[in-house]
């Protein structure tokens, strides 16, 4: 019995050992690294355009798809070759401190708030996002948070302040989790939360919530795409990096983004000027 | 890494030692539910575990392949079944118990049963069965039966009990799916190891990571002195 295990385990590590080499000869092309947000990637964007950037560049982008907290660490340590977030706040500091370097504004889209079809708030026909949000708060509903630190969960935390709230009310909820798990939650507790528009569209059809509250200038989500300093991190891909972020700004990119749907609806606005 | 280990491990120490009110509620979240599943499922599963070891019963090696592959099933698979009978189109939807520590406990049930079933049969299998026999012609019930045997099996029992409280302790994938990770109420070690992780700050989650490092060695020490306490004596 032990022989035939041991035997077992040295096939398995033979396999495996095997199965490496083999893809350690395989030819590496250029690969840069881009650090970008979970709604960029859930929503299917990256995956529509970046082919076409690969082809025509030669370049291979492996995107590592967190909150914009973690990618914006990510490139402060050097991890990456460039970063796309969506937290005007955050970047600027990440931009000032001298880690960032050229950041260009390429799109945006909006948060939309989420809620029971019955909106038990009555948050609808609220005059701001502000207010809405307070009725949240008055009438003890549930709310999930994201509470990962991510552009939404900043930009929802910036709201509570701006309606002077403290989020700890009876029916505050924080997961800690990307917007998909926070969004099937919200559906599973029938709670408020809120949402970048992408995500909503892409889970529309799984979810049995109604958007309650949208519009506004406090619900617009605008994304930049940065470059690394390269006095701080010489060995990075650099190259690479200059050359995603020209071909971000290109008029066909651009036309790329305004083109793309979900579900026959437009979720990002090419915003490059 | 631009922040230094050793400002990290600093900090990880401090939020451990000040008693940081985060961290400690996450600590014995971890340590109820698992508590809970452990104390719910003992009983039962070892009541089975006697049975499959000392009875021929139709379909019992049946029980016993099924039991011993549950073992081996990734957590997260348990947790999917567990979030499917839970949610609230699901069977047991009308529990409301998806995101709760209800519903955390009970997935951690369906891990940590198979564990104590499989290694309380072969416990059970390693001793002679005319011991339980005997006691009982002796005059004792058979509740008081079983207790004799079980402490003469006091050993690998306990060990099979410390090995099914660790893996439900220091899994993450049941527990993230069904708890939903939310804080103060189903927030607990590994779930927060992978949130803070995410997030990039690391200092919390090297302050858990330490409690469940001690807490594996100690467990690894126990189970060591055990071991070599039932070791027979050569004679």
């Amino acid at each position: 019995m032990f022989n035939f295990k041991s035997g077992l385990t040295a096939v398995i590590g033979m396999a495996l050992m095997g199965s490496t080499m083999v893809s350690d000869t395989v030819e590496a092309t250029e690969v840069i690294k881009l650090a970008t947000t979970t709604s960029t990637d859930n929503s299917g964007l990256l995956r529509a355009i970046l082919p076409t950037f690969e082809a025509e560049s030669g370049y291979k982008v492996q995107v590592i798809a967190t909150g914009t907290g973690k990618a914006l660490k990510l490139a402060r340590q050097g991890d990456v070759d460039v970063v796309m977030t969506h937290a005007p706040a955050a970047e600027a500091k990440f931009v000032n401190e001298g880690y960032g370097t050229t950041p260009r504004g390429i799109m945006e889209n909006d948060f939309v708030v989420l809620g029971p079809k019955d909106d038990p708030a009555k948050m609808s026909g609220s005059k701001d996002v502000v207010e809405a949000f307070k009725k949240v708060a008055t009438n003890k509903s549930t709310f999930i948070s994201r509470g990962d630190n991510s552009g939404t969960n900043m930009k929802e935390l910036a709201i509570w302040k701006e309606a002077s709230v403290t989020p700890d009310f009876s029916g505050y909820t924080s997961i800690g989790q990307g917007m998909g798990k926070t969004l099937l939650m919200a559906d599973e507790k029938q709670a408020y939360t809120l949402t970048d528009r992408g995500t909503f569209v892409a889970y529309k059809s799984k979810l049995d919530l109604a958007i309650t509250f949208e519009g506004g200038a406090a619900l617009a989500n605008p994304y930049q795409i940065m470059l690394i300093n390269a006095e701080k991190y010489p060995e990075l891909n650099h190259q690479g990096a200059k050359a995603l972020s020209d071909w971000f700004i290109s008029p066909q990119a651009q036309q790329m983004i305004n083109d793309f749907k979900v579900q026959g609806e437009q979720l990002f606005k090419a915003t490059y000027k | 890494m631009n922040e230094g280990w050793l400002a990290l491990m600093q900090q990880a120490f401090s939020l451990l030692l000040s008693l940081d009110p985060d961290v400690w509620s996450i600590i014995s979240v971890s340590f109820s539910v698992s508590f809970a599943a452990l104390i719910i499922t003992l009983i039962p599963s070892i009541m089975l575990g006697f049975l499959l070891a000392s009875y021929q019963f139709p379909g019992r090696w049946f029980v016993t392949n099924i039991v011993q592959t549950l073992q081996s099933i990734p957590t997260v698979v348990i947790g999917l079944l567990a979030y499917l009978l839970l949610t609230r189109n699901g069977p047991l939807g009308d529990l409301r118990w998806l995101f709760t520590q209800q519903g955390m406990i009970l997935g951690q049930m369906m891990i940590c049963a198979p564990v104590l079933i499989a290694l309380s049969q072969a416990a059970f299998s390693s001793i002679d069965k005319r011991a339980y026999e005997t006691s009982r012609t002796l005059g004792a019930s058979w509740q008081r039966a079983i207790w004799t045997v079980c402490r003469e099996l006091r050993v690998p029992l306990l060990l099979a009990v410390i090995a099914a409280f660790s893996r439900i302790l220091t899994e993450v994938g049941c527990s993230m799916m069904v708890g939903g990770n939310i804080l103060h109420h189903t927030r607990n070690i590994p779930t927060a190891i992978a949130l803070e992780t995410s997030k990039g700050d690391f200092a919390q989650a090297i302050a858990l990571g330490l409690v469940l490092l001690i807490l594996a060695i100690v467990i690894n020490f126990a189970i060591g002195s055990l071991r070599g306490k039932a070791m027979p004596r050569s004679q």
